[in-house]
């Protein structure tokens, strides 16, 4: 094998915080080869955004490199003076970031931003520079360069900005390429389109890559060879191949089983207990053990040391110690039983016909209205009591204002939404808030949802002290604690301030804060996408208990097509405010008609081996348009493959397949 | 002095009612426990706790200032049985501690530290010839024989006395702040002491302390020396500039600090409201503050003050006394600065209200059907506390600044109060006179720039605290490189 493009070796980081010195990095050691792409898979708080910022050097104040080397085509970046690594910056390697909103500059043309790499590291301007910037355009897919050069960043959709992203990496050809999460912020659909872009041109370039992310189904898409990291340390090392067919260490084992994604059983997914060790911490065992399920008195006393395995695998873990051979070969037993599916009733709980909410786009001083965006276009549809009904869609597509009509957060602007035989729409005042109780919401980002100036206790006795539940000081006391208890809290947490709590708690104490009314319909908005996968376990386990239990309906709005398969009774699959096709699980993911949730469920990136040999299938091409400004027909004819004549001429009527399957196509059936 | 009777001005009431205010605004946020993590950053700052004891050092002056009372005047023998009266003249206890300043009044202008008049007059002679020559002054320097030779020694021993007074004062405050931080911190009040000299303590009580050392020292030295000169000289009618400053530290930050009892309701109410139900309702506070912010405040507030005069003097039979005629007039300006001054804070409450008005957690309180006025209260005002504190104590130092301008231009305090602004309208025509009068003017901006300064510090370390934007930039600190694994 050749030289490696990159080798890091004995990479330690520290960054100095508040709370002490934190070991940020303890020791990383990988190669990184000409043509490979290296997946860096692991948690938030692992230490993976550390790793690309200590290669690039781009440490945030306080941080710094406190030990090892890195090698970059033979030269030790480390011993680099700044100036000297201003230049392998973007020649030598380049860098792509999340969010693709905020890492290009507004107020400067796309042109301008691509062709300020190509000044510095290729000494190119004026006509040169804009014929290179045209022809990477052209190679990472954006339509008509030539005119989107001069175009600004706000006039380009979040997919076009990452591909942009990628243009202004490629620009200075670096020799090696590291994307940070680079298509978390984007829907499924978009995030295929950009991953092949990236998977094609490595394969034109020969570049190496190292790809961060925390999603399997990325890794299995992409990944030559995979890295997990755990608390700082890398704790496994495999090909592809090897790491989806038998992971070795006892975490990357907990990551696969705790994908929802094909258990349509509806059993109890495999959780990690705890969350990711604060780093400021020192550890003397291994890292992993405190939540491991296979560790013995060895594992906290003596940190592993790297076992090599059959097939070019490595792993930290005394489970793989050839003196530990007898402990390796027990594999306890993956998974508990399935809970008693919920009571299923034929009783309709909610009810919403033809629902729109459009919101009047004015202009001139007067506010004259000139136009509506139809963000929720006609929608309809029923749950029953204890069941759950999951809404899937592309973001901006109207599925969260669906949800926020139904509960009068928004003023819907016309249809109906019953909850049993109360009809919302015309309820006000202190009719409406009686109502309130029996319908609540759980959001999605766990940070944002709870006021930072309340404790644990005031946050969950806020709705009952607004709906007037239970008298007493004492009785509401004694509900709070009985309802943390179901969501998995202990009550002496109730005095403390959500700050101190990690995601997976706060999603809890939303939990307990919606569960205190008893309503019997919760909205929950995406409550998992902002989770890490094992902890994103624990949440829809309870959840699924909570309803097995309590009986409570669920309008589940996601993106996330594994999480429907795993949670959900019923799917309805939304496209620019309206419902496109509708069904129970099996017969819509199962039997998809709607070429929109084809391309919906093929764009999903599976956590399986040979999922990179299947990457061919249809994929829906360009971008969801204004809801301001929809295109005549079907919405969806420009993105579909099998558009017709007819398609562009009139809006499908729902019509239905077999059963409680309705689909809005010409074509199906 | 036989007997008195207290004098409540409505000024003295406001200020004693906002220090309660600030008592309760202290024990509220000990029990917050963000908040108190935010003091505790603000009091570890050195420049703040250095600027504080400045500020204290106004507000102890103020306070004194602001105990009102009028003496009995002497009674006649015949009558006794008659029912006491009292003087027109309204005094404090800042009038009664620098009673050697107030009534040591001079002819006319002289220099600071002079024995002799400022300008020659016709003087008689012992030998009864008249003579053109610089008068020896009634009071300043009036205990030396020999001003020539004795006043530069006379001079030193008072302020090395005065100095040393205060250096033992502070001695006895040092130690008695030592045995109480000992005392939380559970170990010896020697090495303790140690650790706050050194700056060691998480509270920055070394630069509280030291500044304290300057502070008790100066004022030690100043009194000694107020005792047989004019410190910083007389003015045109012979008035101690040193002690027109000390009563002007009172008006200085009653403008600054009443004003904000105004400018907090309107602002914060009016900010949440156009905000929180946008709207109709936003914009007609968006037009109200615009048009207010677009008139030149000089002119709104001359118009308004020169009308609330004119009230005043219609009505004199309400007021017994001129002070309490200049108090109304002082009062009168301070809410109308603070009419005018609330659309700072309005504009950024308003902005910051949009914001969290979309959280997810309004929401959910949205969704139990919270009234308004309690998501207001309970979810956003705590969550943009931070705006208007920094708003607050940026404003303060803009306020006492405006006060200077608007008694410059002579529409601020009535003109027998004594303001830094008064001050300085007055010093209009001595700056214009050969030799300059220097004194009253430097008196003036020296004070006034310290008071501003102080609080300008004490609000930047409490804007580093209490701005989350602030905090998100951890501070640069050297990390030792530990040798390679």
């Amino acid at each position: 094998m050749s030289a490696a493009t990159l080798s890091v070796s004995g990479l330690s980081t520290h960054i100095d915080s508040e709370n002490g010195l934190v070991r940020a990095l303890d020791c990383v050691s990988f190669e990184v080869h000409a043509g490979e792409t290296f997946a860096l898979l692991g948690e938030s708080g692992c230490g993976k955004s550390v790793t690309a910022l200590s290669l690039m050097r781009l440490l945030p104040p306080g941080g710094c490199v406190a030990g090892g080397s890195v090698m970059l085509d033979g030269r030790d970046l480390c011993a680099l003076t700044e100036t000297e690594m201003r230049q392998v910056r973007g020649a030598g390697m380049a860098m792509i970031f999340q969010e693709p909103g905020t890492s290009l500059n507004p107020v400067l043309t796309v042109g301008q931003q691509i062709g300020e790499v190509l000044a510095l590291h290729r000494g190119l301007k004026g006509a040169a520079a804009d014929g290179e910037a045209v022809a990477l355009m052209t190679q990472v897919g954006i339509p008509d360069p030539q005119r989107r050069l001069r175009e600004y960043p706000f006039q380009f959709s979040g997919g076009m900005k990452q591909r942009v992203m990628i243009a202004m990496a490629l620009a200075g050809e670096p020799r090696l390429l590291i994307a940070d999460e680079p298509t978390t912020a984007l829907d499924v659909t978009i995030q295929a389109q950009v991953l092949d872009v990236m998977a094609a041109l490595q394969r034109a370039r020969g570049m190496a890559m190292i790809l961060i992310t925390h999603d399997l189904g990325v890794v299995a898409k992409m990944a030559d060879r995979v890295g997990v990291m755990y608390a700082g340390h890398l704790i496994e090392e495999a090909p592809r191949g090897r790491f989806f067919a038998a992971p070795a260490h006892p975490y990357s084992r907990k990551l696969f089983e705790a994908l929802p994604e094909g258990h349509r059983e509806r059993g109890v997914l495999a959780t990690i207990p705890g969350s990711v060790p604060p780093l400021t911490a020192h550890f003397t065992g291994c890292r992993f053990a405190p939540r491991c399920d296979r560790a013995w008195e060895r594992c906290r006393a003596e940190a592993p040391q790297w076992h090599a395995l059959e097939g070019g695998q490595r792993v930290r873990c005394h489970l793989h110690d050839p003196a530990e051979s007898m402990r390796a070969a027990v594999q306890p037993a993956s998974r508990s039983a399935a809970v008693s599916p919920a009571r299923a009733t034929e009783e309709i709980l909610l009810g919403v016909r033809d629902m729109k909410v459009h919101f009047p786009i004015t202009s001139g001083v007067f506010r004259r209205v000139v136009g509506h965006v139809k963000a929720v276009d006609g929608v309809s549809l029923d749950i029953g009591a204890g069941r759950t009904l999951a809404l899937v869609g592309e973001s901006g597509c109207g599925k969260t204002t669906v949800g926020k009509a139904i509960l009068r957060l928004i003023e819907p602007s016309g249809g109906s939404a019953r909850l049993g035989d109360k009809d919302i729409g015309s309820l006000s005042g202190s009719a409406l808030r009686a109502t309130r109780a029996s319908m609540q919401m759980i959001f999605q980002d766990p940070f944002g949802s709870l006021n930072p100036r309340l404790r644990v206790i005031e946050i969950i006795e806020e709705g009952m002290n607004a709906l007037g539940v239970s008298g007493s000081d004492a009785e509401r006391r004694e509900r709070v604690v009985q309802i943390m208890e179901q969501v998995g809290l202990r009550p002496e947490l109730a005095e403390r301030y959500p700050h101190e709590f990690s995601g997976g708690q706060r999603q809890r104490i939303a939990i307990a804060r919606a569960l205190a009314v008893s309503p019997r319909l919760i909205v929950c908005d995406e409550p998992t996408s902002a989770l890490d996968v094992s902890v994103q376990a624990q949440i829809l386990n309870l959840l699924q208990e909570l309803q097995a239990r309590l009986g409570v309906a669920y309008l589940f709005i996601t993106h996330n097509i594994a999480v429907v398969e795993y949670l959900a009774h019923e799917v309805a699959v939304m496209y620019l405010g309206r419902i496109v096709e509708q069904g129970s699980v099996a017969e819509v993911l199962g039997n998809p008609q709607h070429p929109y949730t084809r391309a919906l469920l093929a764009a999903v990136p599976r956590a399986n081996a040979d999922a990179g040999a299947g990457a061919d299938a249809v994929l829906v091409k360009g971008d969801l348009p204004s809801p301001a400004n929809p295109p005549a027909g079907c919405h969806f004819h420009p993105r579909c493959p099998l558009a017709t004549e007819t398609c562009r001429q009139e809006y499908p009527q729902a019509r239905a397949v077999d059963g409680t399957h309705v689909v809005s196509c010409h074509l199906a059936g | 002095m036989n007997g008195f009777q207290v004098v409540v001005l409505w000024s003295d009431a406001l200020l004693a009612l906002l220090l309660l205010a600030c008592g309760a605004g202290i024990a509220a946020a000990l029990r917050r426990e963000h908040l108190r993590r935010a003091w505790r950053a603000v009091f570890a700052n050195r420049s703040a706790m250095a600027a504080l004891v400045v500020l204290l050092a106004y507000l102890l002056v103020a306070i004194l200032d602001s105990f009102h009372f009028r003496p009995a005047l002497e009674r006649q023998a015949a009558a006794s049985a008659a029912p006491a009266q009292y003087s027109v003249e309204v005094l404090s206890l800042l009038d009664v501690a620098l009673a050697r300043m107030r009534t040591t009044r001079e002819d006319s202008y002289s220099a600071p530290f002079a024995t002799h008049a400022f300008r020659k007059r016709m003087i008689e002679m012992p030998d009864g010839t008249q003579q053109r020559d610089y008068p020896r002054l009634q009071f300043g320097g009036a205990q030396l024989a020999d001003p020539a030779a004795d006043r530069g020694a006379d001079i030193a021993r008072r302020g090395l006395g005065g100095a040393a007074a205060g250096l033992a004062l502070w001695a006895f405050m040092a130690g008695a702040l030592a045995v109480f931080v000992a005392r939380g911190r559970r170990e010896p009040v020697r090495r303790t002491l140690g650790a706050i000299l050194g700056g060691n303590t998480e509270v920055a009580w070394g630069a509280f302390g030291w500044m304290l050392l300057l502070v008790l020292c100066a004022g030690g030295a100043l009194f000694a020396l107020s005792g047989g000169y004019h410190v910083l000289g007389t003015d045109a009618t012979g008035n101690d500039v040193l002690y027109q400053t000390f009563k002007a530290m009172r008006i200085a930050l009653l403008i600054g600090t009443l004003a904000t009892f105004v400018v907090l309701p309107l602002g914060i109410g009016l900010g949440l409201a156009a905000g929180y139900f946008g709207g109709w309702v936003d914009d007609l506070i968006q037009y109200v503050y615009t048009v207010i912010s677009s008139i030149p405040y000089v002119l709104l507030i001359a118009a308004a003050s020169l009308m609330m005069q004119l009230v005043i003097e219609q009505h004199a039979e309400v007021f017994d006394t001129a002070a309490a005629r200049a108090d109304a007039r002082l009062v009168a300006l301070c809410v109308i600065i603070g009419a005018i001054s609330w659309t700072t804070l309005c504009r950024l409450l308003r902005a910051e209200t949009l914001k969290l008005r979309e959280t997810d957690y309004v929401q959910a309180a949205r969704c139990f059907g919270v009234s308004g006025v309690r998501i207001m209260l309970r979810h956003i005002l705590p969550n943009a506390f931070h705006i208007v504190l920094i708003t607050l104590v940026l404003e303060f130092s803009g306020l006492v600044l405006a006060e200077a301008v608007l008694s410059y231009v002579g529409v601020g305090v009535d003109p027998t109060t004594t303001s830094f602004g008064t001050m300085i309208n007055n010093a209009r025509g001595e700056l214009a006179q050969d030799p300059v009068i220097w004194w009253s003017i430097t008196a003036a901006f020296v004070f006034m720039v310290a008071l501003v300064l102080a609080a300008n510090l004490f609000a930047d370390a409490v804007r580093e605290a209490f701005d989350p934007r602030a905090a998100a930039l951890p501070r640069r600190r050297r990390v030792p490189r530990e040798s390679a694994a």
